[in-house]
């Protein structure tokens, strides 16, 4: 199990952080993510691993209008 | 076009900008025909920054407490502010037009790209107000190739937008050469504007690819409403003294720089991220689709399997590209995106072919999914005729919605509608009563033109419709429409939308992904520090005369891997361009803290100023229940599984109720929560239980002006003051 925007998800064995922002159906282009506090650069989404029991932070970067 | 009479004249010495500002501002009346010119003091630089905070200012000077959108003494007030006309960094052309709405009876501001901005400020005025009303049709000229402020008899009989512009434009070009138009600007509205209150400005630049004039818009609040009842066919600049200095900064190789990184940010990373270059506003339409965002049949949902028809590449195909499509110079984010050679299908220029500004994403969902249209030929024709015709696309959008909901409904029918089949997607008998809302013949077409808020009680008083399922579902708040989001999963959102100074329009505050997807904003304080900051912080580019979208549409490479998360959402290095960059112009010294401060003086002048009005207390701010959540059972059942979710974390089992009664429940508590918001902004906006700004506050941000305290003490009470 994983933890992402403070919800749980089930965590899934070689799951990378573009599986999970598909899962999640995440379209929007402007994301950050965070595992564990630590940021992982957008064109590292697809070969980053999400290790179980990680805490995921999927921010879209649109905050004022 | 025929040599236009002159009816009243003054000359007058262009001053030159200095250090972003010409300390000069410009007031004519038509009604009278009289010209004056005031100076710029430096505490009205400190207090009210410039743009629409000099607006605000001059237009208090001039009305009256009693002062109604029709009255002579409204004005319209047009200004830049310090940094409009930049041309090193992107999105530095924008005015903020203030004036009393037709629409919410309080003050509103509306902005524009286009030209005219900086070519007023180039023309020597850092301000221009308009005040009485003509008799007959005139134009309004700043001319400051020859020194001099006319009032012209107008020669129109077609008042529409691109007729006007483009004669304009000719009229006061040179005849050798085609690009000498691009000197002149001019605001315009249309026959839509004389006949419903969603009358829009229409701010032109000539596009020198293209050879034609283009328009942008301050669409909303019904400014072009006003325009016409003052009898203002078009309002003129034209200058020659323009150039990338013409703002005399204190420090252009700073300017230089920053314009320079940002540059080749945008060309290198905008294809990858929002491609506002190619697509314009019209990449959110699959986005908000996807987050169940995009107002879909009076926002009842937010989703729709027949979104992939507005899909953003298709409008990107239906825009020419690789043409810089910047609505002023130096602006590389190139949104202003525009379909050339298209056809018109119906309307009185039937079968020409024209080139259409837009759509931006708000038309796209306003004349789309929410009257249950998925056709972009359509939305584009909708789109031309607005501009032409002048009107507001948000505002109409949301509000033949509403009307179409009240057919759905029953509440209204074929015969009160003279003969059109309001039916969500029924694209002709839409269209058609566009063409009557203009026409103005049509009574039916009239009370729709008068809003949202005014339709609840005409359809109740001529046609019996129920007064309390329209309060429900119609999605207006003080008056004025709301924008293309969808607020109902958001209670940081519905203070986005509904605290806001003027009614619901995103540029306060859009915080539902923060709130919704990030979960950035767990309490309800985090949600009001958010409701603090972002008004304040937008407001500041109103000010200095700035377009937002450079500012977070586009993002460092590293900003993600730089910031944290909340930090990271601010787009910290982009702030801090902006400080420096209003440095660098004006020669000052503040800091990213100072900018709020600059903020907040004219956000909580602005509050006073609608409760001078009779506005600005909590009683304004309501929201309906549409935006609170959902109100019949099918919005609840088309996502049935979310919705039992939010009702169970709100402590009620959903098992064993009916659709109908589950909406009822949450409803209940969604108030509940809308109440305590209320509350919480209140209080860190420093204002008292009533929405009213505190003396104490007044204050601290050195906006104790007697008369305006006077206005606080008039209406604040005792029992509305928080006890700690
Ligand atoms: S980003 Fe778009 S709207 Fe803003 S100034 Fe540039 S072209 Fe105009």
């Amino acid at each position: 199990m994983i933890v992402v925007n403070g919800e749980p998800m089930e965590w899934k064995e070689g799951m990378t952080v573009r599986d999970v922002i598909n899962e999640k159906r995440y379209v929007f282009p402007l994301l950050a993510v965070w595992i564990d506090n630590s940021s992982v650069p957008r064109d590292h989404f697809a070969t980053t691993p999400v290790p179980d029991g990680a805490n995921v932070q999927i921010i879209h970067m649109i905050s004022g209008g | 076009m025929e040599k236009m009479k002159v009816l009243a004249e003054w000359s007058y010495d262009p001053a030159k900008p200095f250090r972003g500002y010409t300390g000069k501002t410009l007031k004519v009346n038509v009604g009278d025909m009289t010209f004056e010119s005031k100076d710029v003091s430096e505490d009205m630089k400190f207090k009210f920054t410039g743009g629409r905070g000099f607006g605000l200012k001059l237009l208090w000077d001039s009305v009256k407490d009693t002062t109604k959108w029709n009255d002579p003494e409204n004005e319209i007030v047009i200004s830049g502010g310090p940094l409009c006309g930049v041309t090193q960094y992107p999105g530095m052309g924008k005015f903020y037009a203030v004036f009393v709405s037709p629409l919410t009876d309080q003050t509103y501001d509306s902005n524009a790209g286009g030209h005219f901005g900086p070519l007023l400020k180039f023309a020597g005025w850092d301000a221009i107000e308009i005040q009485g009303k003509a008799q007959n049709d005139v134009v309004v000229v700043v001319d400051a190739d020859a020194k001099k402020v006319q009032i012209l008899e107008s020669p129109f009989d077609d008042v529409n937008a691109y007729t006007v512009t483009e004669a304009i434009h000719e009229y006061y070009g040179d005849p050798k050469d085609i690009n000498d138009r691009r000197f002149v600007s001019v605001v315009t509205s249309g026959q839509a504007a004389e006949n419903t209150f969603w009358g829009c400005l229409n701010s032109s630049f000539w596009d020198s690819h293209r050879k034609t004039a283009r328009l942008k818009q301050a669409g909303r609040g019904g400014g072009g409403t006003i325009l016409r009842d003052k009898k203002i066919a078009a309002l003129v600049v034209k200058t020659h003294d323009l150039s990338g200095t013409a703002n005399n900064p204190a420090d252009v190789d700073t300017l230089t720089r920053l314009g320079a990184k940002l540059h080749k940010e945008i060309i290198t990373l905008d294809a990858k991220q929002c491609r506002m270059r190619t697509a314009g506003t019209s990449h959110l339409n699959e986005i908000m689709n996807e987050y169940h965002l995009l107002p879909t049949m009076n926002y009842k949902f937010g989703q729709h399997p027949d979104a992939d028809k507005i899909h953003s590449k298709i409008y990107e195909k239906m825009f020419t590209q690789g043409i810089s499509d910047g609505c002023w110079y130096g602006c590389t984010m190139a949104c202003a995106k525009a379909v050339d050679g298209f056809e018109l299908k119906t309307g009185p220029w039937k079968g020409r072919k024209i080139t259409v500004d837009g759509p931006e994403y708000e038309t796209a969902a306003s004349f789309g999914p929410n009257v249950g249209v998925y056709d972009p030929a359509w939305t584009t024709e909708t789109n031309f005729y607005a501009d032409h015709y002048g009107f507001d696309t948000i505002s109409a959008g949301t509000g033949i919605a509403f009307v179409c909901e009240c057919y759905e409904l029953g509440l209204i029918n074929k015969e009160n509608t003279n003969g059109l089949e309001l039916n969500f997607g029924n694209k002709d008998d839409i269209m058609e009563l566009i063409h009557r809302m203009a026409s103005g013949k049509d009574e039916f077409a009239r009370m729709v033109g008068q809003g949202v808020h005014r339709m609840k009680d005409l359809f109740a008083e001529k046609f019996g419709a129920d007064r309390n399922v329209m309060e429900r579902i119609g999605m207006e708040g003080q008056g004025i429409e709301v924008s293309e989001y969808v607020p109902k999963e958001s209670v940081a959102q519905w203070g986005g939308f509904f605290l806001t100074l003027k009614g619901p329009q995103h540029d306060e505050a859009w915080l539902i992904f923060m709130d919704r997807v990030n979960k950035q904003l767990p309490t309800f304080e985090d949600k009001a520090e958010a409701l603090h900051y972002f008004p304040n912080f937008r407001t500041w580019f109103s000010l200095v005369g700035l377009c937002k979208l450079p500012w977070n549409d586009i993002e460092p490479a590293d900003n993600a891997t730089k910031y944290p998360p909340q930090e990271a959402a601010r787009v910290p290095e982009h702030v801090q361009n902006y400080v420096d960059i209003f440095n660098a112009v004006t020669g000052q010294n503040i800091t990213k803290e100072d900018l709020i401060h600059q903020a907040e003086r004219v956000y909580n002048f602005q509050r006073v100023f609608q409760l001078r009005l009779g506005k600005g207390t909590r009683k304004f701010h309501n929201i309906p229940d549409r935006a609170l959540g959902p109100v019949w059972a099918d919005e609840w059942e088309a996502r049935a599984e979310y919705y039992d979710n939010e009702l169970k974390a709100g402590g009620v089992d959903p098992a064993g109720l009916s659709s109908q009664e589950k909406c009822d429940r949450l409803q209940k508590i969604r108030r509940e929560q809308w109440e305590k918001l209320v509350d919480t902004v209140y209080r860190r906006r420093g204002w008292d239980k009533n929405g009213i700004p505190t003396v104490k506050k007044l204050k601290e941000l050195g906006m104790d002006i007697p008369e305006v305290v006077a206005v606080v003490e008039k209406h604040a009470k005792p029992e509305d003051q928080w006890k700690d």
